[in-house]
């Protein structure tokens, strides 16, 4: 029987890239229903009444939810090229970092990017202390999964392409080679790897996406 | 055999539902409790990035994170399994365990406000129940994990015990029973099983703790 595997995703959602690069990596067949997150479809809606957001992973008929734990999904559904480590200890700091980049990273970095002043200056030292952990954890390794890329890779892959555009946009100076050698060569190391290579959504739309973004955020905030 | 010692604090969700973890699989371990005032030099090296109990230290090899912990424990003991084996099953309990560590936040920061501040976290607290009830897991059995308890009832358990402390000490309500008969259900199913029931801290003293830690947060608060 034909295995059916299909992603539910938007075009620039990093969250869904990740499950992109999960499935690539371990070269398995997929179909991808592209959503529009102005007008979701209601399979979508169906697959993930709790969100109603992407990613969601189905297959044969049953649906996953929410990035991270897709990974985990796949990775114990197709067993070739490993993403967590065998060792119970090393696959809980893996997902330790994973947790700690999405709720400490991303928040920080995502804060600065739509904030200014002093609220900015703040989240801006805050991201440099957590990236500055992260760099850390890279000691001795090419990839946070060692010689090859593996989940928490894949789970802080968004710092490849999206601390780019913030920065061109913003012009602020987030994550730089001189204070983070290390993560500034994995980001180089990992955005060039072929299977992550083929996957980034245009720089260019991306840029448009977060200055619209960033506008929008900015005139929320001025207009409480 | 390596040593498991469980660094944490007798009135906190988090180090409770690593206990409930440890003894409904009959781990053995020696237990830490902590001053948070006076942490000491061992959590402070075991979790440096966070400085927070829970801290389970397994071989002299620290994990963080109570429900990272409860699935560490999960892979290096079998017996009395907290996860389904079917890969998509456990993608689901994975889910609601993401579920309800998000929403739960509102719980905690209605335990920290007061007044007009108070309302919309509660708000969001009372939405969660509301999906919960609705949406969560093995509806219509004992548990969110069928038959037994499993890690999405060790995560809910963390929440739905405290929250009614947080309601005593704070005022306001956010479980309504009248409208939610499964997770009313639920809680009694929960917290008279014996292993659970034999290791829940008293109501009265976990009152006791939050009142003073409330006044000593608002009134810093006010003050500024």
């Amino acid at each position: 029987m034909a295995e059916e595997v299909k992603l539910f995703r938007t075009w620039s959602s990093p969250f869904a890239l990740r499950v992109v690069w999960a499935l690539q990596l371990k070269g398995i067949q997929y179909e991808t229903v592209l959503e529009d997150v102005a007008k979701k479809s209601d399979v979508l809606r169906g697959y993930n009444p709790v969100y109603k957001k992407v990613p969601v992973l189905l297959h044969n008929g049953r649906p996953i939810s929410e990035s991270l734990i897709i990974l985990e999904y796949v990775d114990e559904t197709w067993k070739q090229h490993s993403l967590l480590p065998q060792d119970p200890h090393a696959r809980a700091m893996a997902r330790f970092w994973a947790k700690f980049g999405d709720d400490k990273v991303m928040q920080s970095i995502w804060t600065a990017f739509v904030s200014e002043g002093k609220e900015q200056e703040a989240a801006l030292a805050e991201a440099s202390e957590h990236l500055q952990k992260l760099e850390e954890e890279l000691r001795g390794k090419k990839f946070f999964g060692g010689d090859n890329i593996g989940y928490l890779d894949i789970a802080l892959g968004w710092l490849a392409n999206l601390v780019r555009v913030f920065e061109e946009i913003s012009g602020l100076r987030v994550l730089d080679g001189e204070r983070f050698p290390l993560l500034f060569a994995w980001l180089k190391e990992f955005s060039d790897a072929p299977v992550i290579r083929d996957c980034w959504p245009s720089h260019d739309k991306l840029i448009t996406k977060f200055i619209a973004l960033r506008q929008l955020h900015g005139a929320q905030s001025s207009s409480t | 055999m390596d040593g498991v010692k469980l660094h944490g604090v007798w009135a906190s969700p988090f180090s409770t539902r690593v206990i409930w973890a440890l003894k409904l699989k009959g781990i053995p371990f020696d237990y830490v409790e902590e001053d948070l005032s006076n942490k000491s030099a061992s959590l402070l090296r075991y979790n440096p990035v966070h400085k927070k109990i829970p801290v389970l230290v397994h071989g002299g090899r620290p994990v963080c994170e109570s429900m990272v912990i409860v699935e560490y424990l999960e892979e290096a003991w079998p017996q009395f399994p907290l996860l389904p084996s079917d890969p998509h099953e456990r993608a689901v309990a994975r889910f609601w365990v993401k579920f309800i560590e998000d929403k739960s936040l509102n719980v905690w920061i209605a335990g920290r406000s007061a007044g007009e501040e108070q309302e919309k976290p509660m708000r969001d607290s009372s939405e969660m129940l509301a999906i919960l009830e609705e949406h969560g897991p093995n509806k219509g059995k004992k548990f969110f994990g069928g038959d037994s308890i499993n890690i999405v009832d060790i995560a809910f358990g963390g929440v739905a015990y405290w929250m009614r402390v947080i309601e005593e000490v704070s005022g306001g309500k956010m479980f309504d029973a009248a409208k939610l008969p499964r997770l009313n259900a639920w809680m009694a199913n929960f917290e008279s099983s014996p292993v659970i029931a034999k290791n829940l801290p008293d109501r009265g003293k976990l009152r006791d703790y939050f009142v003073p830690v409330r006044a000593k947060i608002l009134s810093s608060s006010t003050s500024k």
